[in-house]
């Protein structure tokens, strides 16, 4: 328990101190976590945003020149709450865990996380009954909420709170709201192609011999496979069946994950693959140059240009919901939107906070109409992955 | 002979409790109605059964062939640095097979670093397709093989030369010696060793996943994971205990004869030690190649991750309180299983009948299950009629003792076989009540069973991950699940340490157990004799 205390103060200090502008050198470069608040990588994708007026009096503000943000490493005048709060989360701690941090101190929650794989502790949510120590639930996936949903264990949000993010990233009942977002991207080697080579519709790459024995995807992925659910959802089984079935007759290639995918394409090995979009954004800043690969959005409301979102429910059995809902707001104010577009390259749903500037707007993506809590239902998708032989 | 209340109400309370996740199973596969019976009724879960079983079989039979001569080398004969070489041979079952498998594929997969080697030199394009069945097979013998090493190391290093003399010397050949008199006296470790890997094969997730190999445990996780089905899986998960308790009876069928004791006055001299000679070499190639094969490449791939991240400045922060819990822990676990394994093992040697029959089976079932599987029954039984335990370190312990208590079973068993009841009788003779006899007597004996089935629970508490996750006092964090949350964010460079740390905190005991267990200190007195049948 003390020593939990302990480190407790210790990030809260580190978070302060990066705050501050003398971000520590060694926090700096890793991969898009950790307790580093600044932007990923001492290179940097060199375009990083000035603050907007919002962000500027936060403490979370990223490392500007200027340490005037510095002088507000206290909390936001919100007032604190007190209590404590018990989070299950399937997002890592290195993501969230200064945010858990920053509630912490600023509304003086005393936040405990369990740290777990999204759907287990989303079954576990289950399995617990009314009797479950949660208060909140952070899911990776909007799958998983629509399950713990769909069994009337959410309690309906404020309208207050579901308001400030676009309802194509939220529950239509108010069960749930996106925190994040990812969208489904086609990445491509901008040696051997402009933009003007991506087919019109994700579709059209199946069966177009130029792709031949050079793309590259992930059947395994998680978010490759809410990918070919949202397919079939929009489109019928017949069409997802014929897409994959065309890709696989062309040679494409499967990677373990996106990751993979993305590296193979910026060496040549491949010419594009099907990823989310924030797998390349990490792997610039991480490389600290610009690479020879970009993100293809589609943008017109095809079934490639899903967007996915990672977001939060209140447990109706909880006995903190006051403080549970004190951190769905946190989550959504400014600072903590700006966190997530700077460490993991994730789109902000809030408006006024803008997304990485390698990204495209999220207004200008018209994402295809669906309800992201049907995509709970991989099953049919993993037998169609199973029937045309790619797991 | 009755069975002592002292050892049949403990025994039969562990069953209780193990039994826990099957009526869980039950539950939840009948709340999903006629629907996931529908699911299962289809071809696909025949073609599982088949694929699970088939693994479980050949890792099982590779993983003997792999530990026989290992064991040998390493007790019977003047291999140099023998100590040494056992030590690194056990070693393996430290490292998580989820590790284990990252890193042959790191190695040895599609674009791995042997590939990335091969390539300019002799222009090889691809491996062979370590995905499917071959690279589960092959990870999966790299790190289970020491369940059926460990064992076989104890029976060899004590077995009485004057048996394999009194062949000899009635005319058979070395060949013919070893396989009708050493081979027999083996029978019993090579077959629970055996056990304890085919269950572990049925269990293993890490290895199966990240190798896209098909066998019902990926299943199961992948209904949890993508579907969000607790019935479907709990289904799955049924069929999969019916077929653990088929491997249960099949192996106390090849079981043998349960006679291991000696049965005349005497005790057994040390072995000779067998002289290598100009098969030295061949004998350290074997030993080397092995520990270069299942430790070199994970510790290789760990120092890789490490250089990277002090190259690019990366936070080595050492997790000392996650070290300390998974050491503290583990520890707690193995000494727990061991203290309550002794009445099962008793009531399995001493008192076979329906009751030690009808006992051993449930135990084996929390073994063999994924272990989401047990502890979402956990979580929904605990969390319902143990709310004041749920989620406390009591509960963890719970947990890691229905998972892990066949393994401490196991190696008692193993011993107790060895332990003559002629010993005990003496000592009730003399006038000892039985419990004194059992502590006096018995247990000093069974050392070598009490060491290494200890181990074996503390190594695999260590790694273990999806009980820990669900289950553990909230904050609790570990080495493995530390690791975990590294690498699930492909932060490799911050997996490094709390990776090397776990390696070390599990190879310490094994390298102390496997240092001080000198063979001929083996009291065990073993003769075969399966005329004998218990009384």
């Amino acid at each position: 328990m003390q020593s939990r205390v302990n480190r407790r103060v210790f990030l809260r200090s580190v978070t302060a101190a990066l705050a501050a502008g003398t971000a520590l050198p060694l926090l700096q470069a890793c991969g898009g976590g950790e307790a580093s608040p600044t932007p990923t990588a001492a290179g940097g994708t060199g375009a990083t945003p000035e603050p907007t007026a919002t962000a500027a009096t936060t403490p979370m503000t990223q490392a500007s020149p200027s340490p005037a943000a510095a002088a507000t490493a206290t909390p936001v005048a919100r007032g604190t709450i007190g209590g404590s709060l018990t989070v299950y989360s399937g997002r890592g701690e290195s993501l969230i865990g200064p945010l858990m941090d920053q509630v912490q101190s600023s509304l003086g929650i005393d936040v405990r996380v369990r740290y777990g794989d999204t759907a287990e502790l989303a079954a576990a949510i289950l399995e617990e009954g009314e009797r479950s120590p949660a208060d909140l639930f952070f899911a990776q996936d909007a799958g998983a909420l629509g399950a713990v949903a769909r069994e009337g264990r959410f309690i309906e949000l404020d309208a207050e709170i579901l308001e400030r993010v676009e309802p194509r990233f939220r529950s239509p009942d108010g069960l749930w709201v996106g925190i994040s977002g990812r969208a489904r991207t086609v990445v491509y080697n901008t040696d051997q192609l402009s933009e003007a080579d991506i087919p019109a519709s994700i579709l059209d790459f199946a069966n177009d011999e130029r792709w031949r024995d050079r793309l590259g995807w992930a059947p395994t992925n998680g978010s490759f496979q809410a990918f070919v659910t949202a397919l079939r959802v929009l489109r019928g089984d017949d069409a997802a069946r014929s897409w994959l079935e065309g890709l696989k007759a062309l040679g494409t290639r499967a990677y373990e994950n996106n990751t993979a995918i993305v590296r193979a394409t910026i060496a040549g090995e491949i010419l594009a693959g099907f990823v989310n979009h924030y797998y390349l954004v990490r792997e610039e800043s991480q490389a600290g140059q610009d690479l020879p690969a970009e993100n293809y959005f589609y943008r017109n409301g095809d079934p490639g240009a899903l967007i996915n979102v990672a977001g939060v429910g209140i447990l109706a059995s909880g006995r903190n919901q006051e403080q549970a809902k004190a951190l769905v707001d946190y989550l959504l104010t400014p600072e903590a939107q700006q966190y997530f577009a700077e460490q993991t390259f994730e789109y902000p749903l809030i408006e006024g906070v803008p997304a990485s500037p390698k990204l495209l707007p999220l207004e200008e993506i018209q994402t295809p109409d669906i309800d992201l809590s049907d995509l709970d239902d991989l099953q049919g998708t993993l037998a169609l992955l199973q029937e045309v032989g790619l797991l | 002979m009755g069975v002592p209340a002292l050892v049949w109400i403990p025994a039969a309370a562990l069953t209780a409790v193990s039994l826990i996740p099957l009526l869980y199973l039950f539950v939840r596969a009948l709340g999903g109605g006629e629907d996931t019976l529908a699911a299962l009724w289809r071809g696909r879960t025949l073609v599982l059964i088949q694929n699970t079983l088939l693994l479980a079989l050949a890792v099982t039979a590779s993983a003997a062939v792999i530990s026989l001569p290992l064991a040998w080398l390493t007790t019977s004969t003047d291999l140099p640095a023998r100590r040494l070489w056992s030590v690194l041979a056990a070693l393996p079952i430290a490292v998580p097979s989820y590790v284990g498998a990252f890193t042959a594929v790191a190695a040895f997969g599609p674009r791995g670093a042997l590939q990335s080697l091969l390539q300019p030199l002799f222009g090889i394009e691809r491996l062979p397709e370590i995905y499917g069945f071959a690279g589960a097979w092959l990870v999966l013998t790299l790190y289970t093989y020491p369940y059926i090493y460990l064992p076989l190391r104890g029976v060899i290093g004590s077995l009485d030369p004057a048996l394999e003399e009194a062949a000899r010397s009635l005319g058979h050949g070395p060949w013919s010696t070893f396989l009708r008199v050493t081979l027999p006296q083996l029978r019993p470790a090579m077959t629970s060793g055996a056990l304890l890997t085919a269950l572990y094969v049925l269990s293993d997730f890490g290895a199966v996943s990240l190798l896209n190999f098909d066998a019902f445990t990926r299943v199961i996780y992948n209904q949890y994971r993508l579907a969000f089905d607790r019935s479907g899986a709990a289904g799955l998960a049924l069929i999969l205990a019916g077929l653990t308790i088929v491997i249960v009876i099949a192996e106390r069928v090849s079981r043998g004869p349960q006679r291991y004791h000696r049965s005349s006055a005497g005790a057994a001299r040390p072995p000779r030690r067998v002289r290598l000679g100009r098969w030295t070499p061949i004998g350290l190639a074997y030993c080397g190649g092995l520990a270069l094969l299942t430790l070199g490449t994970p510790l290789a791939v760990i120092g890789y991750w490490l250089v990277q991240a002090v190259q690019t400045g990366n936070p080595l922060a050492l997790t000392w309180r996650a070290a300390w819990h998974s050491a503290s822990v583990s520890l707690l676990a193995a000494a727990l299983a061991v203290v309550a394994a002794f009445p099962v093992a008793v009531l399995l040697v001493r008192y076979t009948g329906w009751l030690s029959r009808t006992v051993e089976v449930p135990l084996w079932i929390g073994y063999a299950l994924p272990g989401i599987v047990t502890a979402l029954a956990l979580v929904s039984f605990g969390a319902r009629y143990l709310t004041p335990l749920y989620q406390t370190l009591a509960m963890l312990l719970l947990a890691y003792l229905i998972r892990f208590l066949p393994e401490a079973v196991g190696s008692l068993r193993a011993s107790l076989l060895q332990v003559s009841p002629h010993l005990e009788e003496a000592g009730r003779s003399l006038g000892h009540p039985p419990l004194r006899v059992w502590l006096r007597v018995t247990a000093p004996l069974l050392w070598p069973g009490i060491a290494s089935g200890g181990t074996l629970v503390f190594l695999t508490t260590i790694k273990e991950l999806p009980v820990t996750l669900l289950l553990s006092p909230i904050g609790y964090e570990t080495l493995a699940t530390e690791v975990w949350n590294a690498t699930r964010e492909l932060f490799w460079s911050h997996a490094a340490l709390p990776a090397l740390v776990l390696f070390l905190v599990a190879a310490l005991p094994m390298a102390l157990l496997t240092w001080r267990q000198q063979p001929a200190e083996h009291r065990s007195m073993m003769v075969l004799s399966d005329k004998e049948q218990t009384g």
